[in-house]
């Protein structure tokens, strides 16, 4: 046992005096999370249009008004013909182009119809829906508006209640997303050159004499890093909670004990890394390239998992992260119990154990 | 000029021996390419649906059997009450709830109107939005087919009316590929141009063999176009099996011209790689190459318009998109492989990049020392 705590403090010692490390280690997951937590969202709004009005008259600039007035539109150009608009998108700005037929009021108030084209830039799919959406329902309203003089009788009219995030706040998705993200790759990242690098600089040996069992050797070596993983998860919450304002609607203590079962998982990862490669560069190639993409894409956080391709959707069952996005997004956004989590922990706690076991079976006692 | 030859062919060599670099090059992209397009698509088809009927009227059935048959929701359960459908909503079987209140149809046909509750988890907001939104827009159109049914419309239809038609250009299909493979294979790119090179030169100091060029008369700029070349090369190499795989897999065929993604992925490239030889020469050991590396290459990924849309972005965000390399590339890489932009298209984002690949090179070279 003492040799255990001398061998957790040579880690520890190993990790504080590189002063430089050390502090990217526990800055990184700050700004990040700051930064991200801002930046990112789902929502659309601001987007550029552009109005090609072949009517010009009172009604059209009053439609063109109402968009500029909404949230979801800035007018960036006017157009004065067709051709103008191929132009407008080929630039690159422009999402969609709201494009009135001539003597637009005349036909409104005359024949009690008139056209409204939009033409959407499709190349991103998802805005161009939804920038359709919010265009026709301006359009709606001004329409209803102009008719508020003649009921309409048999309308359903639907509340719309948005649960557990009534302001449609990004950061409520993307800080469970981010915060699993920035601890698995660090901590990961940050493991996987601890067993590598003793191997490179050619310490192992000394360590390999001495009499502490494979199993402890690599507990030690994981001690230190959980521990730094507990502060980075301390300083990410207390990000959210003051400056972004994502609460913890769930207990504190389950929260934390959650992201101490995902560090360790993590870190084991990191283990299993590092025993199976032979240099630094390749354990960082590893723990990086193989994980970035992967957390991004089938964490669950960006892209919604059931769109995919059965396939995927079992491969996504082996990211570490995607389990912690549930458990984080059930317990910190929604304020639910261990009951609800139970399945998730019992996935994470398996993985760790097996991520352990192939490192303590690949771990070599001898140096080749 | 010799010297730089000398100094490249030793690059090369090291490349070559070293098959983690060969194989993050050529087949992890390869890779990476044929699976992720897949998992990247923010369509919204199966919103899980939870009815609360509380009226069990013919009005509220043929509601029902209208939203189910919709397409865009999978009615998952009905429940005898509001507080039980919450239950399928916290355990994730349930996206979005309806509740269709006692004494609808009574309502809607004696006083003409009726209302519903629709309650759905906001969390994901992509997912909330639309479904809200595909809801709404199905009882609009329910209350529109009994109006129908109930009116009698005078021959002369004197409500005003405004038709809206709706084109969606450039991917009429609403193809979620066409439009994430040219921006993951963009990623791909920056992952390996930024992590390549960051860890070059560090790896150099790490194992001491900096301190040979350094005694030799190799200049500070030769030595570092000397590193900049082979994964400059490297990285239109990845470029080329990108756009291989995306005409051959994806049949995605640029509409533009091909020459003009290759000039730009070549400026792109040395803006890149500058940032990764600035990072290098600023760490003392891979570990800090790496783990700075990993976080200029987030921010670059993040907030670079491929995952969300840069127009919502905050305006100090904005601002952060304009020094970022990767958010330029992202641009013109869709307007030439999807609306054949032209060269005076893009020559703005062109320019930007370029005085980017000026400013991090030259603050590479003046920031290496040749003592340590």
């Amino acid at each position: 046992m003492k040799q255990f705590i001398i061998f957790v403090q040579k880690e520890f010692y190993h990790i504080f005096r590189d002063r430089k490390s050390l502090l990217i280690i526990i800055l990184m997951p700050i700004v990040q999370i700051i930064l991200f937590g801002f930046a990112l969202t789902n929502e659309i709004k601001d987007s550029s249009i552009a109005i090609l009005d072949n009517s010009k008259d009172v009604a059209t600039a009053d439609i063109a008004r109402r968009l500029e007035a909404s949230r979801y539109f800035n007018i960036a150009q006017n157009l004065n013909a067709q051709s103008d608009i191929k132009r407008a998108f080929k630039t690159g700005k422009i999402r969609l182009v709201v494009v009135f037929e001539p003597g637009f009021r005349e036909a409104l108030l005359h024949h009690h119809h008139a056209q409204v084209q939009l033409i959407a830039d499709a190349a991103d799919p998802n805005t161009a829906t939804t920038v359709t959406n919010y265009a026709t329902n301006i359009i709606r309203d001004y329409q209803s508006d102009l008719n508020v003089l003649v009921s309409t009788p048999y309308m359903i009219t639907p509340q719309i209640r948005m649960l557990y995030n009534p302001q449609l706040k990004g950061a409520y998705n993307f800080v469970p997303g981010v915060m699993a993200m920035i601890l698995i790759l660090i901590s990961a990242m940050m493991t996987s050159v601890a067993i590598v690098r003793e191997k490179e600089i050619n310490t192992m040996e000394v360590l390999l004499v001495s009499p502490l069992k494979p199993l402890l050797f690599i507990l030690s070596k994981a001690i230190p890093y959980i521990f730094l993983s507990l502060v980075n998860v301390t300083t990410i919450l207390i990000v959210s909670v003051t400056l972004l304002e994502v609460p913890i609607n769930g207990s504190l203590l389950l929260l934390m004990g959650e992201a101490l079962l995902f560090i360790v998982t993590a870190v084991s990862l990191g283990l299993m890394i590092s025993n199976v490669t032979d240099s630094q560069q390749t354990a960082l190639m590893i723990s990086l390239m193989g994980l970035l993409l992967p957390t991004l894409l089938l964490g669950g956080f960006m892209f919604p998992i059931e769109s995919m391709p059965k396939p995927l959707q079992i491969v996504s069952n082996a990211v570490p992260s995607k389990w912690f996005f549930i458990i984080v997004k059930n317990v910190m956004i929604k304020g639910l119990g261990f009951k609800m989590v139970w399945k998730e922990t019992l996935v994470l706690f398996g993985m760790a154990l097996f991520f352990l076991a192939i490192s303590l079976s690949k771990f070599k006692t001898r140096l080749a | 000029m010799n010297q730089l030859l000398f100094l490249l062919e030793k690059e090369f060599r090291q490349v070559f021996r070293n098959p983690a670099i060969l194989r993050s090059v050529l087949i992890m992209p390869f890779i990476q390419l044929l699976v992720f397009p897949f998992a990247a698509n923010y369509e919204v088809k199966n919103v899980l649906l939870s009815i609360v009927d509380l009226d069990h009227s013919s009005y509220s059935q043929k509601f029902i059997s209208k939203i189910t048959s919709s397409g865009y929701f999978i009615l998952t359960d009905y429940s005898p009450s509001y507080n039980k459908a919450m239950g399928a909503i916290e355990s994730d079987h349930a996206d979005l709830i309806i509740e269709i209140p006692r004494g609808f149809e009574k309502r809607l046909v004696k006083e003409n109107k009726g209302s519903m509750l629709l309650a759905v988890n906001a969390v994901n907001g992509t997912k909330a939005n639309l479904g809200g939104a595909y809801a709404a827009s199905i009882i609009r159109d329910f209350s529109q087919e009994i109006q129908m049914e109930w009116m009698v419309f005078p021959a002369f239809n004197a409500i005003p009316a405004i038709e809206i038609t709706s084109s969606n250009w450039y991917n009429p299909t609403m193809n979620y590929k066409d439009f994430m493979v040219p921006g993951i294979l963009v990623t791909l790119l920056t992952m390996i141009g930024t992590f390549l090179s960051s860890l070059n030169i560090v790896h150099e100091k790490e194992i001491g063999t900096i301190e040979q060029i350094n005694v030799s008369p190799i200049r500070k700029s030769t030595f570092i176009l000397g590193k900049l070349i082979p994964f400059w090369i490297m990285g239109l190499v990845t470029l080329t099996i990108g756009l291989l795989v995306s005409r051959l897999f994806y049949h995605i065929v640029p509409i533009g011209n091909v020459g003009l993604i290759y000039l730009f992925a070549m400026v792109f490239l040395l803006a890149l790689l500058g940032v990764g030889l600035l990072i290098s020469t600023y760490s003392e050991t891979q570990t800090q190459a790496t783990f700075v590396g990993f976080f200029v290459m987030m921010v670059f990924m993040l907030l670079g318009g491929l995952y969300t849309s840069i127009d919502s972005m905050p305006e100090w965000a904005k601002w952060i998109t304009k020094i970022n390399p990767v958010a330029y590339f992202i641009e013109v890489m869709r307007m030439i492989v999807l609306k054949g932009s032209g060269f005076a298209d893009i020559k703005y984002q062109l320019l930007s990049v370029l005085g980017l690949a000026v400013f991090f090179n030259s603050w590479a070279i003046l920031s290496y020392r040749k003592r340590s």
